[in-house]
């Protein structure tokens, strides 16, 4: 590599004005300029050749094919049926027919300039020198103790008082940049004690709060049958909507069998007096990532979170069997009130939805 | 004054010179025009992620004229029918508007979509060519750290663009998301509440990711991809090696005109695949979703591709929950490893890679030419097992629908994913280091012996032996030695890769160019073994 860079050094430049000299050396010459020998330049076809003339001609078919490909795009665009009709209307081909022509337009225009750049203009190979072995420790040591003179200039080792108050001064700028900035964004996250009450909550005056459907109708036990289920939120204003998305609930009729048993494991863990007949209501907000848990398996009584798959078993106070989910969903205290409606007893007594670090 | 005759031909040039007098480019344009490029297909692998972002860029401009980022509740009057007189966000509204009553606006957001989709696949294969070749090592660790950033940048990018129709699959996305932060110890209450300003979901969220995603992670990303591309033209590509190639120089073509020309036609063919893609592949149709519900969700719910890994590794995470019984107690939840640790230590490990390398190898040298996978078993089986640690993630972030479509028990699916991301990555790293060591011995073999010529001869006493033509011109050293050097870069193994069949008779029905004479008859073997050679083929005597 050296000798060749010696050799390039030693080269006689070319004199670009003297007569007889071509273009090709000229452009040889610019590149000798920048440390590059083109070693092989060979052209592809032969002016005027058979080759030559066909290539030519598949370069223009391509691009007379985006002519007429972008045509139909607008022809389409401006003709095309374009607005939604119930049913299997023109309209369906719309954006495929878009889709094609643009495609075919912009693939055949790229194909012809790929054509025209591999198969048409001359091969070649050049040879650049990188330069990179050959570190300059001059031109480091120079601009190194350039650098290292404008720091004494300063003076900051001599004047130590200066950069110390510098730092002071900058220091609090830093602080009142982000402090818009972080202090717009803050929120607490306990205001009003949200991460722990749902919509169940009961109202100051004691009242407590129906279990309803998604239109808003409240729900009573002969509406679900034995082994069915339904989701069900609280009856307050906006209860259905995602300003309490940590409310909705899962309410399961279970068959009697099922019912004692879960009943039994109500009682283990002081519950006792949480489910309602055969009735239970467990949050629906997944312990795990916050998913609805919605795939309820009738026949294991276990329900399945389609996020990541964590399984409850309902009949064992919602307990995780398998899965990512590592707390039980908490379940709902119901009973029914004097009109024949389920209301919630009071809000959940666990904490709902995905785990936290001050979760108690 | 006289009036001069305006000359059309030299306006050109004299507007050159008024250039040049004003700004001094004609030597650094030169030099420009002039600068050599490598010549390699696995080069055009990171071209790809950048003609996705132009296209990103141009598609999603469009987009922004008419998505309404707003989560202000709104009742659905547009012309998809079904539904109509639903109570939606602003924003789930104009994304359907922008579907259905925005003329082209489909095929628009359809390839932004795809667009997004092919930018992080060409991301991940680029990175892995760099990676496999060694292309990494100094000088070039800062490149691959902004390339390892730029696909968490890009990670961000997706993650918030898809969060922004508000749709009942993006709004599942989100609620995880905020989970995800929740998980994060002592800080992720107050982190979740300020970015989701209160209680998830909030009413600010989609202004927030809105401008995130149309300003500050673009303006990142065009910051990075700029930095990553100046970088590349200042240190110049890395090459293969080969004849003339050495370390300190760069074999290719010059920039202008048939690279520069090459490079915009597969700027189209990207543009146009993806225009293609766009019009005839439906993704992501939100209208069948509906507006985001938090009691809703279907099964199959599956984030964009390069999200899956990290859904994957969430499938498989143990319910282990460490609570801290101080006080009230404390707890860190089992989502807190797979959804932020582990992308932590991702990030940590990929961009800190070049310098372990190095470290390991002590190696402190600048490094321009390429490696062959092969050469390279320990860093090669080291990728491997990267692959298979994330294909396995990647599977299991599809496990219910394997389980769906294979009528294979889910759970079974999940213990296969958390046995699989254990024993599959050694396994990935034992096998590639084995078959590297292989392919490297069967090219020394060839080096040594020759290509094998599928000719077999019977030999006088009755055995049979295969012809093997050697690669170098042995006869004509005084000891008939012909053993190469292997000099890191493809060893022909087919007689065609020598020449040994004629050149390709050009033209598609009939030859447009007569035919070079072709050298051998068919039957007659194009290579002939020398007598005195002709038990090379059981590679005992050279003599």
């Amino acid at each position: 590599m050296s000798t060749e860079h010696q050799a390039q050094q030693a080269r006689e430049p070319l004199d670009i004005n003297a007569p007889g000299v071509t273009r090709f050396d000229i452009v040889r010459e610019g590149a000798r300029r920048d440390d590059i020998e083109i070693v092989h330049y060979e052209p592809q076809v032969q002016p005027g050749t058979k080759a030559e003339r066909r290539l030519t001609r598949v370069v223009a078919g391509m691009f007379l094919i985006t002519g007429l490909a972008a045509t139909a795009f607008l022809a389409i665009y401006i003709w095309w049926p374009w607005q939604y009709e119930p049913g299997r209307g023109g309209d369906k081909f719309y954006t495929p027919l878009l889709g094609l022509t643009l495609g075919v337009a912009l693939l055949a225009v790229g194909f012809g300039i790929l054509t025209w750049g591999k198969k048409l203009l001359p091969k070649e190979v050049s040879i650049q020198d990188r330069h990179e072995g050959a570190v300059d420790e001059d031109s480091r040591t120079v601009t190194g103790q350039t650098m290292l003179y404008m720091a004494d200039e300063l003076g900051v080792k001599r004047r130590p008082l200066l950069g110390i108050s510098l730092l002071a001064g900058l220091a609090p700028v830093g602080a009142v940049v982000a402090a818009p900035l972080v202090g717009g964004l803050i929120s607490q996250p306990h205001k009003n004690n949200q991460m722990f009450t749902t919509g169940f909550a009961a109202a100051e005056g004691g009242e407590r709060v129906r279990l309803v459907r998604e239109d808003g109708r409240p729900v009573r036990p002969a509406d679900i049958s034995s082994g069915g289920q339904l989701t069900v939120f609280p009856g307050i204003e906006h209860g259905v909507s995602n300003q309490h998305a940590d409310s909705p609930t899962l309410l399961i009729h279970l068959r009697d069998s099922d019912a004692q048993e879960s009943r039994r494991a109500n009682e283990r863990i002081g519950h006792g007096d949480y489910m309602w007949g055969n009735y239970a209501a467990y949050s629906k907000i997944c312990t795990h990532a916050g998913c609805p848990a919605s795939l309820f398996e009738q026949q294991t009584n276990r329900l399945l979170c389609p996020c990541h798959q964590s399984q409850f078993l309902i009949t064992d106070n919602a307990r995780p069997v398998f899965g990512p989910a590592s707390r039980r969903l908490p379940q709902l205290p119901i009973e029914v009130d004097s009109e024949g409606f389920f209301v919630a007893k009071s809000d959940y007594t666990e904490t709902v939805g995905p785990d936290f670090w001050e979760r108690p | 004054m006289k009036r001069r005759k305006f000359d059309l031909a030299a306006t050109p040039g004299k507007a050159a010179v008024g250039v040049d007098d004003r700004f001094q480019v004609a030597t650094p344009l030169r030099r420009l025009l002039n600068k050599v490029f490598p010549d390699h297909w696995s080069f055009l692998l990171g071209e790809i992620a950048l003609f996705s972002f132009v296209v990103l860029l141009l598609t999603g401009v469009f987009l922004t004229f008419f998505f309404e980022p707003a989560m202000t509740e709104v009742v659905y009057d547009g012309s998809y029918a079904p539904l109509q007189g639903t109570p939606m966000s602003a924003a789930y509204a104009s994304s359907l508007d922008l579907s259905f009553d925005v003329r082209g606006g489909l095929v628009m957001r359809q390839m932004h979509h795809w667009a997004a989709l092919l930018f992080m696949a060409a991301i991940v294969v680029h990175m892995l060519r760099v990676f496999f070749t060694g292309a990494f090592r100094k000088p070039r660790e800062t490149n691959w750290i902004i390339g390892s950033l730029l696909f968490w940048v890009g990670f961000l990018a997706g993650f918030t663009g898809y969060s922004l129709p508000d749709d009942g699959l993006s709004g599942t996305g989100l609620r995880i998301a905020s989970a995800i932060m929740l998980s994060i110890p002592v800080i992720g209450s107050w982190l979740t509440s300020s970015i989701f300003g209160g209680e998830f979901p909030g009413t600010i969220i989609i202004s927030r990711f809105f401008i995130a995603h149309v300003l500050l992670i673009p303006g990142l990303l065009v910051a990075l991809i700029s930095v990553h591309l100046g970088l590349v033209f200042k240190q110049k590509h890395t090459q293969w090696p080969g004849p003339g190639r050495t370390n300190g120089n760069v074999v290719g073509e010059r920039m202008f005109p048939r690279y520069a020309l090459k490079q915009g036609g597969f700027f189209m063919v990207v543009f146009g695949v993806i225009a293609l893609m766009g019009g005839l592949f439906q993704i992501n149709p939100i209208w069948l979703f509906g507006p985001y519900e938090a009691w809703v969700v279907s099964a199959a719910s599956q984030p964009d591709w390069y999200v899956m890994f990290l859904d994957g590794s969430t499938r498989l995470m143990p319910a282990w929950e460490i609570n801290i019984p101080i006080g009230d107690g404390y707890v860190i939840p089992p989502l807190f490893w797979p959804t932020v640790v582990l992308p932590g230590i991702l990030v940590g490990l990929s961009t800190m890679y070049p310098f372990l390398e190095a470290r390991h190898l002590k190696d402190r040298k600048s490094h321009n030419l390429l490696q062959r996978p092969r050469d390279v078993p320990a860093r090669t089986a080291v990728g491997a097992m990267a692959v298979a640690f994330y294909v396995v993630l990647t599977l299991s972030g599809a496990n219910d629908v394997i389980a769906d479509k294979f009528q294979i028990s889910l759970n079974a699916m999940t213990w296969a994913g958390r046995i699989g991301l254990l024993v599959a990555p050694p396994l990935a790293y034992y096998v590639t280091y084995r078959l590297c060591l292989g392919l490297q011995q069967h090219d020394r073999e060839v080096l040594a012996h020759g290509v094998e010529t599928g000719i077999i001869r019977r030999l006088p006493d009755g055995r049979f032996v295969e012809v093997h033509q050697p690669l170098s011109a042995a006869d004509g050293h005084a000891d008939g030695h012909g053993e190469l050097e292997y000099a890191g870069w493809v060893v022909p193994k087919k007689m065609n890769r020598l020449g040994a069949l004629g050149p390709a008779v050009r033209g598609f029905f009939y030859p447009i160019e007569k035919p070079v004479e072709a050298p051998v008859s068919p039957g007659h073997p194009p290579v002939e073994a020398r007598p005195e050679r002709e038990e090379i083929g059981s590679g005992e005597s050279r003599r």
